[in-house]
């Protein structure tokens, strides 16, 4: 019996703890992506990076306050950065909608040339990050790390294995609650929200009631502001910043929005967490688990590991890769193939 | 018209890379002529996918990539031993993975849909993959425990360089095909999804499968297609030759030999060039452009738009493939970790759509202008940076920081002529020829 609580407690340590932490950021960055393929009706490569951005400003402005002695004791004084990053992104989001989008939509573009216009976007933003904060690896959290340390769990237990769980963690998980439900409640019970949902089904018929588009798309700008900037804070305190994993990003993110089915918000949500358990989950080593499953002594040789972490990426291409080939539209249904 | 623009944008590039000959050196020159060319030929690729049938492929790096695969597989000495260590367990697991998939996707066309299929078909997948790690694990490892410091892998077949070309764009067309098989059809985004993923997953393979690459400890000192400059230099017609020239045997050797490895890749450029203009003005490039323009109407003519963009999406890749071959043949080394996605998928990119997407002189001229310049931005950039905080102290952070990032200019400014062109001129510097 001991055994078996051993097992489920050193899977929650290594697996579930974390995947439900990575799941919430690829959901919020999910949920991003979907909304701009709702509303504007095109996959935002620039994503990962606008990601990118929000968390730079986040963190300069982080130094800034550590640097006057302004703190939030045990929580990371980014949260007190975050309002100004969002602005500073919604900023730059909105100016290159007017800029560049905008210009799109009033010709009625394909939507393949958005794709490289954000494309486009995605360079200019991959510059401006390296040039201000530089390629490396930058560190922000500061305050408490843990809520709950494994040390002490082990001794209140009594078992050899106990579960720590970061502050960084906690607070993702929060948080990804509060944005997600404030998301819905805006999409679902204010006017503009339900103008959005509107235009997002079918555009022609929302215009015709009299919706205005421009209303419309700044205020998913700002809403993609607010995920992208989150959830690049969010995954910048649990593991650390640095321009090219923010890139890399995007491939899980957008594998979460197409298993949710693009478009569809609470499908992001639950794709978002269907990769990161699946990624977690298949590059986890099972060595100790299964020590600790099988009855005896007996321990495997090998790692018991499906495939290396370094092919991480490599599981959220194949989930998207089977949801293309069995349901194009997603689990849940989504926008039209 | 369109000639005369033709010769004035090509006659301009010849002038600006006989100034960096005559002004920095010529070493300097026909080192970014050599990557210029294989430059344009990887933009004729792209431009087959996206200018013949508007493909927007962002694994362009991936398959790149592959081409320097099959450098490495067809030209690099076997590695003694390696073979027999495990080199047949190495192939009969991904053999029998291959089997595995081909027995899965049977099942799931023969049988009729139901709860017994996916469980047959799991069960196959789950068999098979444990099956595949058994013999595959134990012959890598077996490779990679040969003088990990020197070989530790398989090696290759130990033929000419230049064959590997073809067989690089060979490789290039296997991977399009899954790709396009799976995605083509669906919307265009879900192609540039799985694209940007392929590629993140190949170059993965090349840095973690060490029994086939190496992986980050690269493969160094491929064979050549061209002479050595040490064996130049002690020829005697080498010596009689640059004598008459009046030059030093040393310094004209490794101009001899980039001259060498530009008429190769002029050559093929010339070979990829022609095919590309035939295949334009034949029936199947008007059908290509047809639906390119309006995939509908061409349905309706009895088109099978999915399996032309196949097709299209094959051959561009191959091409691809082809330039990757190249380019790794005239690096002389296959190193996995500089396959960076903005020096090989985005900057083709942009070759292409500055150059002019749907003609295959433009690719070729925005392959030529946009990898001389992003040679040439750096200098460039520090230049600038050097002349804007002139005012500032020696030591100021702000200046040094500058200094520092200049090289960053360089995406912000790509990306801001990709916006721009496709802003204000979407054409290209050499737009289209409209029939």
């Amino acid at each position: 019996m001991e055994d078996l609580l051993n097992a489920f407690l050193l899977m929650s340590n290594f697996v579930f703890v974390p995947a439900i932490a990575y799941g919430s950021q690829l959901a919020l960055g999910a949920v991003g992506v979907t909304l701009v393929y709702g509303i504007l009706r095109f996959s935002n490569f620039a994503h990962g990076d606008t990601m990118a951005f929000g968390t730079m400003i986040v963190i300069l402005f982080t130094w800034w306050f550590q640097s006057m002695g302004i703190n939030l004791g045990p929580l990371p004084t980014a949260l007190l950065a975050l309002p100004f990053g969002i602005i500073v992104t919604a900023i730059f989001l909105l100016g290159s909608d007017k800029l560049i989008y905008r210009f799109y939509r009033e010709q009625k573009a394909a939507p393949v040339i958005y794709l490289i216009a954000s494309v486009g976007i995605m360079f200019v933003l991959n510059g401006v990050v390296r040039f201000i904060i530089g390629p490396n690896d930058q560190r922000f959290a500061d305050g408490e790390r843990f809520i709950v340390k494994a040390r002490e769990m082990k001794q209140y237990l009594g078992t050899a294995e106990g579960v720590s769980i970061k502050v960084s963690q906690g607070l993702t998980v929060i948080t990804a609650i509060i944005v997600v439900i404030a998301l819905f409640w805006f999409l679902n019970k204010t006017r503009t929200g339900k103008s959005m949902r509107a235009f997002s089904d079918n555009e022609d018929l929302a215009l015709l009631s009299g919706i205005s588009p421009d209303k419309v798309v700044a205020v998913t700008w700002i809403l993609v502001a607010i995920l992208a900037t989150v959830a690049g804070t969010l995954y910048g305190l649990d593991k650390s910043f640095k321009p090219f994993t923010y890139f890399q990003l995007l491939l899980p993110i957008f594998a979460s929005a197409i298993v949710g089915g693009l478009g569809n918000p609470l499908g992001a949500i639950a794709g978002g967490f269907v990769i990161a358990f699946s990624e977690i989950m298949i590059t986890y080593p099972y060595k100790k688990f299964v020590a600790y499953v099988v009855p005896g002594d007996w321990k495997p040789e090998g790692l018991v590991q499906l495939l290396a972490t370094d092919y991480k990426f490599a599981v959220s291409f194949i989930i998207l890769v089977l949801v293309l080939l069995f349901r194009p539209t997603g689990i849940f249904a989504g926008k039209s193939v | 018209m369109l000639i005369n623009r033709n010769i004035v944008y090509f006659t301009i590039m010849a002038l600006l890379l006989i100034g960096v000959g005559l002004f920095q050196s010529w070493n300097v020159s026909l080192s970014i002529l050599n990557l210029c060319l294989i430059s344009a030929i990887m933009a004729l690729g792209v431009n087959i996918q996206w200018g013949y049938a508007g493909l927007f492929n962002v694994g362009i790096m991936g398959f790149a990539a592959l081409g320097g695969l099959a450098a490495v597989l067809v030209a690099m000495p076997p590695v003694e031993g390696a073979w027999s260590a495990g080199g047949w367990g190495a192939i009969g697991g991904l053999f029998l993975a291959f089997i595995s998939i081909a027995l899965a996707v049977i099942t799931y066309q023969r049988m009729s849909a139901g709860r017994t299929r996916s469980i047959i078909i799991i069960a196959i997948c789950v068999i098979g993959f444990f099956i595949t790690r058994a013999v595959f694990g134990p012959a890598t490892h077996a490779i990679e425990d040969i003088n990990p410091a020197t070989s530790g892998y398989l090696g290759g077949f130990g033929l000419p360089i230049v064959l590997s070309w073809p067989v690089g764009g060979i490789f290039a067309g296997i991977a399009a095909w899954v790709i396009g098989k799976i995605t083509l059809g669906l919307r265009s985004d879900y192609l540039a999804i799985a694209t940007l993923g392929i590629s993140e997953i190949i170059i993965a393979v090349l840095k973690h499968e060490d029994w086939m690459t190496r992986g980050v400890k690269n493969v160094i000192g491929m064979p050549r297609p061209v002479p050595y400059e040490v064996n130049l230099q002690t020829a005697d017609w080498f010596i009689t030759l640059s004598s008459t020239l009046g030059a030093d045997p040393v310094g004209f050797s490794s101009i001899f030999v980039k001259i060498c490895y530009a008429c190769l890749f002029v050559s093929m450029l010339l070979i990829v060039l022609w095919l590309s203009e035939t295949a334009l003005k034949s029936p199947w490039g008007r059908m290509m452009r047809a639906i390119r323009d309006n995939e509908v109407s061409a349905n309706a003519m009895g088109k099978n738009v999915t399996k032309r963009h196949l097709q299209v999406f094959v051959l561009g890749s191959v091409v691809v493939g082809l330039a990757g071959a190249m380019l790794t043949t005239l690096d002389g080394q296959l190193t996995p970790t500089s396959y960076q996605p903005l020096r090989f998928t985005f900057l083709i990119w942009i070759m292409v759509i500055v150059g002019g997407s749907g003609n295959n002189w433009g690719a070729v001229l925005g392959g030529f202008v946009i990898w001389f310049f992003w040679i040439e931005a750096e200098p460039l950039g520090l230049v600038l940076m050097n002349v804007i905080t002139s005012g500032m102290a020696e030591d100021n952070s702000l200046r040094l920081h500058l200094i520092e990032s200049a090289a960053h200019m360089r995406l912000m400014t790509m990306g801001l002529i990709l916006l721009l062109v496709l802003r204000f001129s979407p054409r290209g510097l050499l737009p289209e020829k409209s029939s």
